[in-house]
C-alpha cells in the first residue's frame, strides 16, 4: 500500500511539475520578470513592518543565496515545483486509500477539488502577488491561508460526503466562514507594476493552477488505478 | 498439488485503520513537502522557490 502511494505521488509529481513548468515559463514566469524591473528601479526600502509580541525576530538577509536568472533560476524554480507537486500528488493518493477513484475522470474532480481548496479559496482573499505588491504580514496571511485552504478541505468533504443534511449545512458554513473573517489586508494597498499586468498575472496564475490540479488529478487516479490491476 | 498463496496477499484488503494510518502519514508528509518548498522562512529556500510560490498564490514576501 505505501509502495503504490509512493510511486503513484512520485510519477504524478514528475509529470504534473514538468507540465506545470512548461506552462509557467511561457506565462508566469515573464510576467514576474516584467515585474521584477519595475521593483528593483524602485528605491530599495525595506518596508518597515511590526512583529507581534512573541514572535521571533528574522532579519532579511540580502546575502542568501539566490538564483541567478537564467537556467539557475529555472532550474531551482523546476525544484520547487516538484517538491510542491509531490507533496500535493501524496495527499492525492493518500485520500485514494482512503476512497478510490472509480474511474479516471473521477481524478479530475479530485483534482478540481485540490483547486479549490489550494488555489481558488486563498485566491479569493489573497490574489496572486506579483513582486513589489504592498501586503500584508507575511506571518498573518500564511495563516489566513492555511486556515482558509483546511476549511475549505473539510467544507468541501462534509458537502461532498456527508450523509446528514446537517452536516452538509455545517459544511457550506466552513467553505464561507474564512471569507467573513476575511484576509489580512495591507495598510495601504500599493504595487510597482502597472494594473493591467497584475491583472494577467491573477488569469494567468489561475489559469495555470487549474490546468496544473487537472493533470495532478487525472494522472495520480490513473496510476494509482493501473498500479492495482498490475 | 499445491497451488500458490503469496498473490492472495496483495488482494487482502487491509483493515480500515491500517489504511487510516497510511494516509494520514503520507498526507503529513505531502504537506510538509509543501510548507518546506511554498512557506518556509528560510532565505535560500524562499528565494530558490520563490517564482513556484509566486505562480502558485502562495503567500510571498
Amino acid at each position: 500500500m505505501i509502495k503504490r502511494i509512493a510511486s503513484t505521488a512520485g510519477f504524478t509529481g514528475l509529470l504534473a511539475a514538468l507540465l506545470l513548468t512548461l506552462l509557467q515559463s511561457f506565462w508566469v514566469a515573464p510576467l514576474i520578470l516584467q515585474a521584477e524591473t519595475y521593483e528593483s528601479a524602485a528605491p530599495a526600502v525595506e518596508a518597515p513592518h511590526e512583529h507581534a509580541a512573541g514572535t521571533a525576530e528574522h532579519h532579511h538577509d540580502s546575502e542568501a543565496w539566490s538564483p541567478e536568472d537564467g537556467w539557475q533560476r529555472v532550474l531551482s524554480t523546476t525544484g520547487g515545483n516538484l517538491v510542491v507537486a509531490v507533496g500535493f500528488a501524496l495527499i492525492l493518493a493518500a485520500l485514494y486509500t482512503l476512497r478510490a477513484p472509480k474511474t479516471v475522470i473521477s481524478g479530475a474532480l479530485w483534482g478540481l477539488g485540490g483547486f479549490a481548496v489550494f488555489c481558488l479559496a486563498p485566491t479569493l482573499g489573497l490574489p496572486p502577488e506579483l513582486p513589489g505588491t504592498a501586503a500584508a504580514d507575511l506571518a498573518q496571511r500564511q495563516a489566513w491561508w492555511v486556515g482558509t485552504a483546511a476549511a475549505t478541505a473539510v467544507g468541501l468533504a462534509l458537502i461532498v460526503f456527508a450523509h446528514n443534511w446537517l452536516l452538509k449545512i455545517v459544511g457550506a458554513v466552513l467553505l464561507v466562514v474564512p471569507h467573513v473573517i476575511g484576509a489580512p489586508q495591507p495598510e495601504v494597498h500599493q504595487m510597482l507594476a502597472p494594473e493591467a499586468l497584475e491583472a494577467e498575472f491573477k488569469v494567468a496564475s489561475l489559469l495555470t493552477n487549474a490546468a496544473f490540479w487537472l493533470a495532478l488529478g487525472l494522472i495520480s487516479a490513473w496510476l494509482y488505478r493501473r498500479s492495482s490491476q498490475a | 498439488m499445491r497451488t500458490s498463496t503469496a498473490s492472495n496477499e496483495a488482494v487482502t484488503p487491509s483493515s480500515l485503520s491500517q489504511r487510516l494510518l497510511v494516509a494520514v502519514g503520507a498526507s503529513l508528509l505531502g504537506l510538509c513537502l509543501v510548507y518546506f518548498a511554498g512557506f518556509s522562512h528560510i532565505e535560500a529556500v524562499h528565494n530558490a522557490a520563490h517564482d513556484t510560490r509566486h505562480s502558485a498564490a502562495f503567500p510571498c514576501h
